[in-house]
């Protein structure tokens, strides 16, 4: 594959496709990125119409048994950390809804004891009657887990593999059950065969080489489209940002490439969600709107509690596996700590008025827990 | 603005009498408006919409409630079953949309492949029997696929509405010779439904002899939605009179001015 170092797909359980090489010509290629953007429009147009889909994440906990250098939640990090009970969940998910949201995805750290699945399937119970689509973003499962938590209602899994490249996935991630780089990665498979039907696909670009990650997510999107054909794939290539713990980016991918893997990743697959989160900043969400991203978030708060301010009263720090309360100054003003900081500030309001300005449609509503009960 | 369609005979999907032969669907489109103004121009009377944009709970969620922008007495809203995969969620999708106060109509799609969203045959004629006999009328989504048509026409569907390309492809009517089948056997009204890219796919269709068209995807996502469903309204119209005023066959080659076997008259 030309413009790309070594073979991104040696070390990968993914076979080569005419959309991967598609992808490669199309990022590394000649082709001028205003052509590729135009043709990625009239993709976009065509496959999602002049619309675009509306989702809110809400961060049930930042307790963590994994220590991961990019990841604010890193239980090296002595951070404030809470995990919300049931009720501060739906405090939340009301907030939310309240904004307009009707697509809404659970994200939590990794931490058996505190964040069980018991616990994921209840909060799941607990927000499906507030929104028709229910995604989760938590550690991978195993099957049955997943089945535990399609039961409940949800509808759409986010597992990224974070990094493609088996060495940097190793340094980065220090210690904790997320080391192991082949679990997660069949994270997605395993989520298919339990029922879910919103699959998304990613990569932290800065850990790596982009050029390989991306390729090598093109190939797992492939990979899922033959496997899991039943499923909605979705992509995102989220750019790391600086996070708790003073983590800086290692391999920067500018703007421009940004734009333009955006844009061959559309043409590529013309059928695959794109979402894009607000790590990116106001002014590149809003010229990407038409170019090939479906499906965006606003408004985002990364800590748990942090729309409502709810489970401030029990903030903490976690030392080895221990709660340790926080000193007497440490309580004003304190809220539990964010994943990353956010870019893009607007509220979803906000987010809906530009996107009408560009001749865009907001969806909210595009599921319905009907379809799968 | 008047209506040739006047001057063409109306007709019928079940014991319901239409006289637009043109049908729109209500996804994809820029905004509300641009949404209305093309069912106004499109001069359709009957339009599809999908039951996962649509509050399904009876809360009249004004995030989710396309149907408030639709005038029921103006419009037949058919409900579509989009998302469903399999004949039981179409089932329970159907039963859920009459609960929520829609036309027992539906617009029957099962595609489970969420990519080039084919229909399952399958599933598409199990739903249309158990709905069928639920007094539902079913106009299914299907491949275009002349046996199937059949089937389902046996099993009670008040229509057969086969893929021209696949949805939201603009390809035209890329299954021309399957629809041509379908036509010449169909007791049913014959609707060609998705692909279609332009006013001349929508009158190639009506030209075959196909009762109607629906299109979404080249109206919604056009620069211009009304104008682009005028046209297609336009090319369903001249479409329907070519075929009422009987085209001439095609010749493939050049008819020579003299009888090639006069000499046999000699």
């Amino acid at each position: 594959m030309s413009g790309v170092p070594g073979d991104p797909l040696e070390v990968l359980p993914f076979a080569r496709s005419r959309a991967v090489e598609t992808f490669a010509e199309l990022m590394f290629g000649p082709k001028r990125l205003e052509d590729l953007a135009n043709e990625a429009r009239g993709e976009t147009r065509k496959n999602f119409g002049r619309t675009m889909r509306l989702f809110a994440p809400l961060y049930l906990s930042n307790e963590c048994v994994n220590s991961c250098q990019y990841c604010g939640f890193s239980k090296e990090n002595p951070i404030r950390r809470v995990t919300l009970n049931l009720d501060e969940v739906e405090s939340e998910a009301k907030y939310l809804a309240a904004q307009g949201f009707r697509n809404l995805l659970l994200v939590s750290g990794e931490h058996p004891r505190e964040v069980p699945v018991s616990y994921l399937a209840q909060t799941v119970k607990r927000t499906v009657g507030l929104f028709p689509s229910v995604a989760i973003e938590v550690a991978p499962l195993a099957t049955a887990e997943y089945r535990e938590i399609v039961a409940a209602g949800a509808e759409g899994l986010v597992l990224y593999q974070e990094s493609y490249d088996r060495a940097a996935y190793a340094e980065m991630h220090v210690s904790g059950p997320k080391r192991n780089f082949d679990e997660r990665l069949g994270g997605p498979e395993r989520g298919y065969a339990a029922g879910f039907r919103r699959i998304g696909l990613g990569v932290l670009v800065g850990l790596a080489d982009w050029r390989r990650e991306l390729v090598a997510l093109a190939a797992h999107v492939s990979h899922m489209m033959k496997v899991g054909w039943r499923s909605q794939i979705t992509l995102a290539l989220p750019r790391l940002r600086p996070a708790a713990g003073g983590f800086q980016p290692r391999v920067a991918m500018s703007d421009r490439d940004f734009v333009r893997a955006i844009c061959a990743f559309r043409i590529a697959f013309p059928q695959a969600g794109i979402v894009l989160s607000t790590r990116e900043p106001a002014k590149l969400r809003d010229g990407l709107m038409e170019l090939g991203v479906t499906m965006m978030s606003a408004g985002s708060e990364t800590d748990p509690g942090g729309y409502t301010g709810v489970g401030k009263g029990r903030l903490h720090r976690t030392v080895r596996g221990r709660e340790v309360a926080l000193e007497a100054g440490e309580w004003e003003g304190a809220e539990a700590t964010e994943q990353f900081e956010v870019s893009d500030g607007r509220s979803a309001e906000e987010l809906s008025t530009v996107l009408r300005s560009r001749g865009l449609d907001p969806v909210w509503k595009d599921w319905d827990r009907a379809f799968a009960e | 603005m008047t209506s040739q369609v006047a001057t063409q005979k109306g007709w019928k999907i079940g014991d319901r009498e239409f006289q637009s032969r043109f049908l729109l669907g209500t996804g994809k489109f820029p905004s509300v408006l641009a949404m209305q103004a093309a069912l106004e121009a499109s001069g359709a009377e009957i339009v599809t919409v999908a039951l996962r944009r649509v509050d399904l709970t009876g809360r009249k969620d004004p995030q989710a409630d396309m149907l408030k922008e639709i005038d029921p007495a103006k419009y037949l809203v058919l409900a579509n079953t989009s998302g469903a995969m399999s004949a039981e969620e179409a089932v329970r999708l159907a039963r859920l949309a009459v609960a929520a106060g829609l036309p027992k109509w539906i617009k029957l799609e099962i595609h489970p492949d969420p990519r080039y969203l084919l229909p399952d045959p399958i599933e598409t004629l199990k739903a249309t029997e158990i709905l069928v006999k639920e007094g539902f009328t079913i106009l299914p989504y299907i491949q275009a696929d002349p046996v199937l048509a059949k089937r389902l026409e046996e099993v009670g569907a008040a229509t057969v509405m086969p893929l021209g390309a696949p949805i939201g492809s603009n390809r035209g009517v890329e299954t021309r010779a399957m629809i041509e089948i379908m036509i010449e056997q169909s007791q049913v009204p014959v609707i060609v439904d998705a692909g279609l890219g332009a006013p001349s796919d929508a009158a190639e269709a009506m030209e075959m002899g196909a009762d109607g068209v629906l299109v979404n995807t080249a109206i919604a996502v056009a620069e211009d939605p009304a104008a682009m469903a005028r046209a297609f309204r336009l090319g369903v119209e001249a479409g329907r009179m070519g075929y009422e005023a009987g085209l001439g066959p095609t010749q493939r080659t050049a008819m020579a001015t003299s009888p090639l076997t006069g000499f046999l008259d000699e």
